[in-house]
């Protein structure tokens, strides 16, 4: 009678992640620190995304001991980052009792040609897209969250920004479609047809729709949240910067009371230095992570 | 129209505002303690008890909760994380905002990681005879026991999952998860529609 692992209990985690930080961490101290400064799941991975993109190499699964230490410290869902396409790594994180698998452009791909089959597990998946039919094609292999990509590590919340408009954008358009021109709109996104017209029935897509990759002060939160997130991810944004426990602390804030303009000001003070940023246009066109994947 | 509040500071307030939508309420986010003027209902949704509990302090709408539920202005249902906040005890977890409207003491995410989390029919008996929901439980807590005050109105394998003292209902599954109103519509003409209503 009892039922583990269907989509309704996969996309029920994301709901309760709804309105909340999730923040990535590379060690059970700095899970504590975020679980202490109310982030909703944290993140366990070896190196943070700016340090991935600093250092180079290929970059995998966290190490497993390092996902138990932070599971044991903290009370929150714990999520973790397999490669694109390396199933195994997915199997071993879901025999460990990870809460939340994140199939992410951030590590090394695994695999240019398929991502993974996400219906084959009980855990619950988040991925990465850049526009609607890339957020459809996941949805389509079984994700139970999409988040944008942005270009993580990179402290800038201008990908992010064209990420979520051109998803909110398309989400639109296609409301205002007649029904003859779905199949053609699901040819032009490569979605699969009946989640686009699930689009045109509902106005958003089937799960949550967060946001990831740059976000680094309250306003970076609230600016995603107006435009549509309804959770925020910050990687680099909290351990990078200068005083992270009351930085995290502050991005909650902003995330819960992002229309508040008076309430954003407030938690903006005092936060010392944030992470140094970025220009995208000057990351070479091979060193982007959002353009891994499909 | 009733008007009932959700509890907006993180979780799935959202189903919920959908959920009172659709049996016929007007439904409203609570984030600070003014919103809370002229409803006679709210809803503690799921979501992360801790990040909550931080978040309720911070801007004392923990207080205001406890003063309108004690002055019988203000009926509450908790669904999982909200099923914890109205609770008397949590095991483990002393420091979680705990308003003790429920005489119960729960255990927090007591089946396991997300892969155990399941959805089962339950059987939901609030006065007029059984009914059957499908319950959706996420990284759920327990209700691993209840006073005598407490009414305990369904039941999954031995624990309670659904109970009511006074003007609060509390439950440990998701009905906004499913598109079954019916636990809406009993908080809704059983508790909210209890409650006094403030004068203007």
């Amino acid at each position: 009678m009892e039922e583990k692992g269907t989509l309704r209990v996969k996309v029920g985690l994301a709901e309760m992640l709804k309105g909340g930080v999730i923040m990535d961490v590379t060690t059970a101290e700095q899970a504590k620190i975020a679980e202490d400064a109310g982030a909703v799941s944290v993140m366990a991975l070896e190196r943070v995304p700016s340090d991935i993109r600093a250092q180079g190499g290929v970059a995998r699964m966290a190490d497993i001991d390092i996902i138990l230490a932070i599971k044991k410290a903290v009370s929150i869902p714990v999520m973790a980052k397999v490669r694109i396409g390396h199933f195994a790594e997915a199997q071993i994180l879901e025999a460990v009792g990870v809460d939340f698998i994140d199939e992410s452009e951030v590590l090394t791909p695994a695999d240019e040609s398929f991502h993974i089959d996400k219906f084959a597990f009980n855990v619950p998946f988040v991925c990465g897209a850049r526009d609607l039919g890339e957020a459809l094609r996941r949805i389509g292999e079984g994700a139970a969250m999409i988040r944008t990509k942005g270009e993580a590590g990179s402290g800038n919340i201008v990908e992010a920004v064209r990420h979520m408009r051109s998803v909110m954008g398309s989400i639109r358009k296609i409301t205002q479609l007649p029904d003859e021109e779905l199949m053609a709109e699901a040819k032009n996104l490569g979605a699969p047809y009946e989640l686009v017209r699930y689009v045109k029935q509902n106005g958003k897509l089937p799960v949550p729709n967060f946001a990831a990759g740059g976000i680094a002060t309250p306003a970076d939160a609230s600016l995603m949240m107006q435009l549509g997130a309804e959770s925020v991810f910050v990687g680099s944004g909290i351990f990078k910067s200068e005083d992270p426990a009351s930085r995290a602390k502050a991005i909650v804030d902003a995330t819960t009371h992002y229309k508040d303009p008076k309430v954003l000001a407030e938690v903006s003070r005092g936060l010392k230095q944030a992470m140094p940023g970025l220009d995208i246009a000057k990351i070479d066109g091979k060193d982007l992570l959002q353009t891994r994947g499909w | 129209m009733e008007r009932i509040g959700v509890l907006a500071l993180q979780g799935d307030f959202e189903r919920h505002i959908k959920a009172l939508e659709k049996v016929g309420a007007s439904a409203l986010e609570i984030r600070k303690a003014g919103d809370l003027d002229e409803t006679t209902g709210l809803i503690i949704p799921g979501g992360e008890s801790t990040t909550v509990s931080k978040l309720l302090r911070r801007y004392g709408l923990d207080r205001a909760i406890k003063e309108r539920f004690e002055a019988g202005s203000l009926a509450i249902y908790g669904t999982c994380m909200g099923v914890i906040i109205v609770s008397r005890e949590v095991r483990d977890y002393p420091e979680l905002v705990r308003f003790g409207f429920l005489d119960i003491e729960v255990e927090r995410n007591s089946y396991g990681p997300q892969v155990e989390s399941f959805e089962a029919p339950v059987r939901v008996d609030a006065g007029g005879g059984p009914v059957v929901f499908n319950a959706v439980f996420i990284r759920a807590p327990r209700i691993v026991s209840a006073g005598p005050e407490v009414r305990i109105l369904a039941r999954y394998e031995d624990y309670p999952v659904l109970v009511s003292q006074g003007l609060c209902l509390g439950g440990t599954f998701h009905p906004e998860l499913t598109d079954d109103g019916g636990i809406h519509s009993l908080f809704i003409e059983s508790f909210a529609k209890k409650a006094k209503r403030r004068p203007a």
